[in-house]
């Protein structure tokens, strides 16, 4: 199993349990960490489910709902808005046709908001899994967009 | 053709910059160790190890002045002596890699640009309070950061610049890194910790002090990245030296993130006591567009305004307090005369409020209601008895809050209260409208709003003044899209 195969590159010290959760969720097609995986970790760490959970749910970049497999997150602080003149995360929500913390229903997207991801100097920015794009306009946004979404087709 | 420069010095936003932190950044190739040991890297460690105590290494960042530059400012010699002092057979260096104020890039790109002397900064300073392992605690949200310190890691370690026996001293000390998964509190000290233990991030209370009982109970003490970039630095060119640089309590330089709405965006790093007209105009080469100066926002949202009449303040950690603002990590973001006061403190409050660990009650509720008031002031539904109520609950909050997030969430509706109270009042007095509006005397009859409305409320003879029945009005904008003139208000 995969959560077991990733335990295994863990010591059993408590300490790693931020490390292995944000591991687990990255390799897994949905994003997010279930409640079966908690109950693993927790036995492998040789702690509680509850202290797994506690943890798991203070996180912002930790979920316990699955998710689309690729993660969209528009920085909502001060100095993307300063320099946002055409509204990023409009522009996206409307292309996918979901609110913030939804999931289209092919699976493909989750939109999500995020804390500032220190690119300000090539504000307006999103986030898509690992990679930034920077120096939005309303174009390159929908156009980003369009490749992702033709990827997966 | 654009004239090629010879020289950074050359580019008009340079000459005013002294770059120490920086050094190294966008010079050498930060996944090349060779190359930092070109620039001099690790030759302070070296020289430290053969040469000088423990006690030597405290006393010439004391005399160095240097200061905490994650915010607090607090003298970094010092928190060396007190970790130092503590008797304990196991001791503690955490590098706080966890920037997370909007506006704040400068820990990112000493990172990514010069990993090694935060790692040679965290070996002296082990040596110096007697401990053997250190922890880097990074975001996640900063992956090339991550990629290249774990780079750096490994080839320090197969360089033997860590390990075990350094240098042949008999100095033992080990790097490791902790991911931050997305909680800004997580940069106060007493979260972190809690965090790296692989728990929620929340603060503790203090004290006891980190530099007593901190990571596993052990003696820590906790720098900010851009204080360890100066380390090494401070070592090489002598702590007099850099003590001439700055003003007389804030010594050194700082970089600061010029975000917003100026014309040179990015990373600059000018000594202690440069005024922040300096900054603007001559570093940042002013506005973008054109357009009027209104004000700076330091110190993210711990931070506050500083105004047009403020701009010839020499910058140090005390002359910003003074002013209502503070030095913070670093980001300064610049607004122009467009700006709405009032939507940008209800970004740090969302922001604030967001990022609360839950665990006091002020900062948890306070936060929360602070933002509800401004959201009601922006939809028109405020008074002005909603302002005094928000002064009052800012205070309150600032007092009660058990940790530095709580204790600074409101300084951006208190500074902003301060200054740009107009825009507060004006919100206050407002009335909703729920339909668009004409003005009268801009509207040149056109028509073209009429022929759009798709319920047909928009009354007027061909190149006389045009009326919208505010009654049958949905709002839609469809006359705002149109209207060649601008003569259309939003409701």
């Amino acid at each position: 199993m995969l959560v077991d195969s990733i335990l295994n590159h863990y010591p059993k010290e408590k300490d790693y349990v931020i490390e292995i959760l944000l591991d687990v969720q990255k390799e897994k097609e949905d994003n997010f960490i279930s409640q079966e995986e908690v109950k693993k970790i927790a036995y492998y760490l040789d702690t509680t489910e509850s202290h797994v959970c506690s943890v798991l749910s203070f996180y912002t970049l930790l979920s316990t709902k699955p998710r689309g497999k690729n993660i969209i997150q528009v920085c909502k602080d001060v100095p993307c808005y300063v320099r946002d003149d055409f509204n990023l995360l409009k522009t996206v929500k409307d292309f996918l046709g979901v609110n913030f913390n939804e999931t289209t229903t092919d699976r493909i997207f989750t939109l999500e908001t995020t804390a500032c991801i220190g690119c300000c100097d090539e504000a307006p920015v999103m986030r898509i899994n690992d990679r930034v794009y920077k120096n939005l306009t309303k174009d390159k946004a929908i156009k980003i967009l369009k490749e992702y979404r033709g990827n997966d087709y | 053709m654009a004239k090629v420069a010879k020289s950074l010095n050359e580019i008009k936003s340079f000459p005013k910059q002294t770059r120490i932190a920086l050094r190294n950044c966008g010079l050498i190739d930060p996944s090349n160790i060779d190359e930092y040991i070109a620039r001099d890297g690790y030759f302070a460690l070296g020289d430290i190890l053969k040469n000088k105590s423990p006690k030597d290494v405290v006393n010439e960042i004391k005399e160095s002045g240097l200061r905490g530059r994650g915010g607090g400012g607090f003298p970094t010699g010092l928190k060396w002596e007190l970790t130092a002092k503590e008797k304990s057979d196991r001791k503690y260096i955490i590098c706080n890699a966890d920037e997370g104020d909007p506006g704040a890039f400068m820990d990112r790109s000493i990172l990514e640009g010069d990993p090694h002397s935060v790692l040679e900064a965290m070996a002296i300073a082990g040596y110096a309070i007697g401990a053997n392992q250190g922890y880097v605690y990074v975001r996640i949200e900063y992956p090339r950061a991550i990629k290249r310190l774990k780079a750096a890691i490994k080839q320090a370690r197969e360089y033997e610049l860590l390990g075990e026996n350094i240098f042949g001293s008999g100095f033992s000390f080990n790097i490791d890194l902790r991911l931050g998964a997305g909680a800004f509190v997580c940069g106060e000290e007493t979260a972190l910790i809690a965090s790296i233990e692989g728990e929620r991030g929340m603060s503790r209370n203090k004290p006891p002090y980190p530099a007593q009982k901190g990571l596993w109970g052990y003696p820590t003490c906790i720098n900010n990245v851009e204080t360890l970039a100066n380390v090494s630095a401070i070592f090489n060119m002598g702590a007099k030296e850099f003590a001439k640089i700055g003003t007389e309590n804030s010594k050194g330089t700082k970089v600061f993130a010029l975000a917003g709405n100026i014309n040179n965006i990015g990373l600059i790093e000018v000594p202690m006591g440069t005024t922040l007209r300096e900054i603007v105009y001559d570093i940042g080469d002013g506005i973008d567009g054109g357009k009027a100066f209104k004000a700076v926002q330091t110190g993210g949202p711990s931070g506050g305004v500083i105004t047009e009449e403020h701009l010839d303040t020499p910058i140090d950690y005390e002359s910003l307090k003074e002013i209502g603002s503070m030095m913070g990590s670093g980001g300064m973001i610049i607004l122009d005369e467009d700006d709405d006061m009032v939507k940008i403190s209800k970004f740090y409050l969302d922001f604030t409020q967001d990022e609360s660990c839950g665990k006091c009650t002020p900062c948890r509720i306070g936060t929360k209601r602070l933002y509800e008031t401004l959201e009601k002031l922006i939809d028109m539904n405020g008074t002005p008895e909603d302002l005094e109520m928000l002064e009052y609950l800012a205070k309150s909050v600032q007092k009660t809050s058990l940790c530095g997030l709580g204790q600074s969430a409101p300084n951006p509706v208190l500074s902003t209260l301060k200054y740009f109270r107009d825009e507060y009042e004006a919100y206050a007095n407002r009335t909703k409208r729920t339909a668009y509006f004409i003005e009268e005397d801009v509207c040149i009859g056109c028509t073209k709003c009429a022929q759009v409305c798709p319920v047909d409320c928009i009354e007027g003879e061909v190149k006389k003044p045009h009326v919208i029945d505010p009654e049958e009005c949905i709002a839609c904008g469809a006359c705002y899209d149109v209207c060649p003139v601008d003569a259309i208000l939003k409701p």
